[in-house]
């Protein structure tokens, strides 16, 4: 969210129109004011079947014994095969963010960006907004991933996309110089004559997310592989709560999907964990129902249609386990 | 095509343009949103009820353009910088749009107008730019281009970044 610039999409309820960075900032201050000790550069390194995390901590490190625990690591970025993919210059899109947002510093002066997702199109505004050139957005299928309206933006600041079209190898020996892109044809093969070179210094790959699961995996939650939402994933009930008891998840973790549905689901996953704990307060079920009908409200459309699949996916495997173990 | 390269073509533009006489009458709001996304800021922004509220967060605005008196609010709520402003009561014509890249223009200078697919169209003057608190660091750039140019102008360039 600390690197989101732009104005954030959704309802009110989920502070829609504000800029991601200042829903951070807002979010955080609003825990600091209920009391919430807040940790910061600490990493969970474990985290046990006994409920005890293992924390890092700057020079310390710790253990901590919790009674219910949320995990909400998010997701992290996939990444292409292609020769030379290790060539310096070739980034993901949440390092060219890091970089741009919290370091200002620029990675480079022309910009081939990979991929037409959300991710690819809004760093690539990005991009044209910190002074840098992007020369084009790639993408492999026929039709832009992301939102007509995020990519409106960058087709009138001069940027083309290019779909249909897929990255072939990198050129350079100590550091990226060029980028040869060709075109798909209908089987996924390259046009033969179609490969051409660009000459950039930066390759920005946005080529989707897959969650960051890994504490899951070792507290031994269940996972199901569901492409919709991802790769693995937890199984989950509908209260967000793992087949581990007391462990919770919430946001991209639990699928990747947009950021307002991770911040309605952080709620759910806290007023359950609230809940099962013993807080249990008379406004609950009126705070539940609220959530549910904002996250079935921002699913509802047609770009959650695979969300939506993903998550019936998801739900038929947890019937099918509920059904083994009974 | 619109899905596969974010160009809106003569047909999708017809169906979220007003009628000849509504734009001669004045300034009025066209939402170049054609896309079925969770997202009603517009809705909300508009404070004489010219975009109804949404019954499904994922419908695509509906302006009542008698209701709309062209005020702008909406081009700096809209998450996505689709809403603009075009007057064609006035010669030369006036077409506001939202901009976030720095430096800002001054009212004054003369500045590329620029088409949705990034094209030069030609020069225009800006007229005025409100960057305040209500546009939250998205600005609204008043710009006077040829009245047969305020369907097609859309963004500006004049150097700086995202040029």
């Amino acid at each position: 969210m600390l690197k989101q610039t732009h104005k954030f999409f959704g309802s009110r309820r989920q502070h829609a129109a504000m800029r991601g960075m200042d829903i951070a900032a807002a979010m955080a201050a609003e825990a600091m004011q209920a009391g919430v000790e807040v940790w910061l550069e600490a990493t969970v390194l474990g985290l046990y079947q006994d409920g005890v995390l293992l924390v890092q901590q700057r020079e310390r490190v710790v253990t901590v014994q919790v009674a219910r625990v949320v995990i909400a690591t998010g997701a992290g970025e996939k990444t292409l095969a292609f020769p030379n993919n290790d060539l310096p210059g070739i980034y993901g899109a949440g390092a060219v963010q890091t970089m741009l947002h919290l370091y200002g510093v620029l990675p480079g002066r022309r910009v081939l960006m990979v991929g037409a997702g959300n991710i690819g199109l809004i760093v690539s505004y990005q991009l044209l907004q910190a002074g840098v050139e992007v020369i084009a957005v790639l993408e492999a299928m026929r039709e832009v991933g992301g939102y007509l309206v995020h990519a409106s933006k960058i087709r009138r600041a001069g940027v083309p996309l290019l779909t249909r079209h897929t990255v072939v190898g990198a050129l350079g020996t100590r550091f990226l110089t060029g980028v040869v892109i060709g075109r798909l044809d209908d089987s996924g093969g390259i046009v033969p004559g179609s490969e051409r070179v660009l000459e950039v210094d930066v390759m920005c790959l946005a080529v989707g997310l897959t969650p960051a699961a890994e504490l899951l995996w070792q507290a031994g939650c269940r996972m199901a592989y569901i492409p919709e939402l991802g790769g693995h994933v937890p199984v989950r009930d509908g209260r967000m709560q793992t087949t581990v008891p007391g462990i919770y998840v919430a946001g991209d973790v639990a699928g990747v999907e947009e950021a307002s549905s991770a911040m309605v689901e952080g709620r759910m996953a806290g007023l359950a964990a609230a809940w099962d704990m013993g807080f249990q307060s008379p406004q609950y079920p009126h705070l539940w129902a609220e959530a549910e009908t904002e996250l079935a409200a921002l699913r509802g459309g047609p770009v959650g249609a695979r969300i939506r699949q993903g998550l019936a996916k998801l739900a038929a495997v947890r019937a099918r386990e509920v059904a083994a173990g009974a | 095509m619109l899905s596969s390269n974010a160009v809106a073509e003569p047909a999708d533009l017809a169906a979220v343009t007003p009628s000849p006489e509504r734009l001669a009458r004045g300034p009025v709001a066209i939402a170049e949103c054609f896309q079925q996304i969770p997202c009603d800021p517009c809705s909300w922004a508009c404070r004489r009820g010219a975009i109804p509220p949404f019954v499904d967060l994922n419908q695509r605005p509906e302006i009542d353009w008698e209701l709309c008196n062209g005020c702008g609010v909406c081009v700096s709520a809209c998450p996505g910088l689709a809403i603009f402003v075009v007057d064609l009561s006035r010669d030369p014509a006036v077409v506001r749009l939202p901009y976030e890249f720095l430096p800002r223009p001054e009212a004054g200078a003369t500045v590329t107008l620029v088409g949705r697919d990034g094209c030069a169209l030609g020069e225009g003057r800006v007229q005025r730019i409100q960057d305040g608190r209500v546009q939250d660091r998205t600005a609204v750039v008043w710009v006077e281009v040829p009245a047969d140019l305020a369907m097609a102008v859309r963004h500006i360039r004049f150097g700086g970044n995202g040029q």
